[in-house]
């Protein structure tokens, strides 16, 4: 009994250790950004920070789901502006008119991923491809719906979710943590998200097995869709406007594909989960708040953000140490 | 004859279609789209895409992918213009090679990553892109190099010889010298063999990680030297001036028949895709169709097309 739960102990450990890394990085820069601030930890500070990072952590959690199928999702950043621009022009009334607008909100994104994952599925594309070309369409309607950047949310509203709760917690990390409880593991756990993995470890085998392959690669995709669009809601209770900015859509996409890879999950599929690429995000956001702290000259910044970048996705490299022959890498091929 | 034929696989032959539609389309809404001067002038504009799709097209037989390609358009850009302040004007000449150059090493920088380290293609590249990114924004923002277009640059960009745009002999040169190297030598047959099985072609004793990393060179130089004709073509070297050209090369490369897997695909299908998406933006532009309707029709006809042929097999079944 003791031996089998030490070795569910180990079991664990094994399979979230990019996880664990990515949160014990984030520690460190974190406390390390608080150490050099000198401001000691305020409730404003950390609200700052999580309303910094919640925003890629959505995203990113967003993007991990059809990594996690070993597709791909190039879009995700621009469900999470074209959900920023509709938030923007229907979160304003009274409460119940606000409700029903975040559950449209909500639902757009769910139609966007769902668009997707009929491609991928039904249409048989190459996610890569059928993501690349809905993201220039999903831009194009963001641009329909806000030509230019403005609109309005209801200020109440957008308050209440930029600010803390009781005056301590912030409301973002909040709604982030309900996020991870009701939505991700419970799929995680379920056998749809469980086909997830199987499919991204073998397709054929999965569907061997009697996984319902299409069914739960449909759902990774619309999944992705909904959490982008939670973004979305954020971002515009945020920045209390709607901006069609199809660069920020390309830098989001771009940024959660990399904080997913920082989280631990590999590009590969099957191996991985939403909650490392949380601190995936968290990890690259703080990035540059080190470099302020630290009086790094603005024009280097760009440099040794991306030196870190670059060396936070080498990580991966180190199993190249371990390995006994070059074939370890080589996938089979089709 | 025949064996041109031959090369004329299915995916080529119907881009060739969408394009013949494309121009019968545009001609019924006006008469200048069947101009040979404005088929000339999209040709010209093609040809920068066209260079950058070369190199891209490469990695992606090889089943990568290059994302590093904005930045590195922009360094071949900015090296190719501030050579002017490096050693004075009538050193101007050598940009282009010191912007090929440049790109080069991003290249060789990329395939190391991917052929040594094995990180995988898609975040190393993304990361290379944010360095190169970084090493711009060093260099211009404390000094302000010069930005402006030297006459060589002009020459290849702007200038004509007996109404052919110098840019399109330019892709063609680039065009015929890829062509070659991937259909007839051995560095082309070992491409379509890593992109079948990198596995199978490393036990048969192919130098994979020589392959790997020829081909991020080929793609890092190819951009660079698109995007120094860019400047010459825009006037200037900017910022970001690489980054409307990343998803239209992929999509033009995955739109002439290459499969995104790697293994299959030839140039003459890249070629078609390539004039096929700059029609396809010019038109849309021309009937001043609204930016968002555009965006939408773009994705949509990318979506279309790949259902007609770019659709894999069944794995169920």
């Amino acid at each position: 009994m003791r031996s089998g739960s030490l070795k569910g102990v180990r079991l664990w450990f094994a399979r979230n250790n990019g996880a664990l890394f990515a949160l014990v990085l984030f520690i460190a820069m974190f406390a390390l950004y608080v150490a050099k601030n000198g401001v000691g930890v305020r409730t404003g500070l950390i609200t700052a920070v999580a309303n910094k990072g919640v925003l890629l952590a959505l995203v990113a959690m967003a993007q991990t789901l059809p990594i996690l199928t070993s597709g791909l999702d190039l879009s995700v950043g621009m469900i999470f502006v074209l959900t920023n621009c509709i938030a923007s022009t229907i979160l304003s009334g009274p409460p119940w008119l606000v409700a029903a607008g975040v559950a449209a909100v909500l639902l757009s994104g769910v139609i966007c991923g769902a668009i997707n994952g009929a491609l991928v599925v039904y249409g048989r594309l190459q996610p890569i491809i059928a993501t690349l070309a809905t993201g220039a369409v999903y831009n194009g309607l963001a641009l329909l719906v806000r030509p230019v950047p403005g609109g309005s949310i209801e200020p109440t509203f957008a308050a209440v979710l930029t600010t803390q709760i009781f005056d301590v917690v912030p409301t973002t990390l909040v709604i982030l943590l309900a996020v991870v409880l009701a939505i991700w593991l419970p799929f995680q756990l379920s056998t749809t998200g469980r086909g997830c993995y199987a499919i991204g470890s073998s397709e054929s085998a999965a569907y061997m097995t009697g996984i319902a392959v299409r069914r739960s690669r449909l759902a990774a995709y619309m999944f992705a869709g909904l959490l982008a669009a939670i973004g979305g809601l954020l971002l515009t209770a945020m920045t209390l406007s709607g901006d069609a900015s199809a660069v920020s859509g390309g830098i989001y996409t771009l940024s959660s594909i990399a904080a997913v890879v920082i989280g631990g999950t590999s590009l590969m599929g099957g191996v991985g989960g939403a909650v490392g690429s949380i601190f995936g995000a968290f990890v690259l956001r703080e990035v540059s708040d080190l470099l302020f702290v630290f009086d790094i000259q603005p024009l280097v910044q760009p440099f040794i953000q991306g030196l870190i970048l670059l060396g936070a996705v080498s990580l991966g490299a180190l199993r190249v140490l371990r390995a006994r022959s070059r074939l370890e890498f080589l996938g089979v091929g089709r | 004859m025949t064996r041109v034929l031959q090369q004329l696989d299915r995916p080529v032959v119907i881009a060739f279609g969408f394009i013949l539609v494309l121009l019968i389309l545009g001609g019924i809404y006006n008469q200048q789209f069947l101009s040979g001067l404005y088929l000339l002038q999209q040709l010209r504009v093609a040809s920068f895409l066209g260079i950058i799709a070369s190199g891209v097209m490469v990695v992606i037989l090889l089943g990568h992918i290059d994302l590093s390609i904005p930045w590195v358009v922009t360094i071949g850009g900015i090296t190719a213009t501030a050579v002017a302040g490096w050693w004075g004007a009538s050193w101007t000449a050598l940009g282009v090679p010191l912007a090929i150059a440049c790109g080069a090493l991003v290249g060789l920088a990329n395939g190391f990553g991917v052929a040594f380290l094995r990180i995988p293609s898609m975040v190393f590249t993304l990361g290379m892109n944010a360095v190169v990114q970084g090493m711009v924004v060093m260099y211009t923002g404390g000094n302000a190099p010069p930005d402006q277009a030297t006459p060589i640059l002009q020459w290849l960009a702007v200038r004509d010889t007996f109404h052919l745009p110098h840019a399109v002999i330019v892709w063609a040169i680039v065009g015929v010298l890829v062509m070659v190297a991937l259909r007839r030598t051995p560095f082309g047959r070992y491409v379509y063999a890593i992109g079948n099985s990198e596995r199978v072609s490393y036990l048969s004793g192919i130098s994979t990680r020589t392959i790997l990393i020829i081909a991020f060179v080929t793609s890092g130089a190819c951009s660079a030297f698109a995007g120094a004709m860019l400047a010459g073509y825009a006037g200037k070297a900017y910022q970001a001036m690489g980054d409307p050209f990343l998803l239209p090369a992929i999509a033009a490369v995955v739109l002439g028949g290459t499969s995104i897997l790697g293994g299959r695909g030839n140039y003459l299908g890249t070629v078609a895709g390539v004039i096929l998406i700059t029609l396809l933006e010019s038109i849309l532009s021309v009937m001043q169709i609204s930016d968002s309707a555009r965006q939408i029709i773009y994705g949509a006809m990318i979506i279309v097309m790949m259902l007609v042929y770019g659709r894999d097999r069944r794995v169920e079944g």
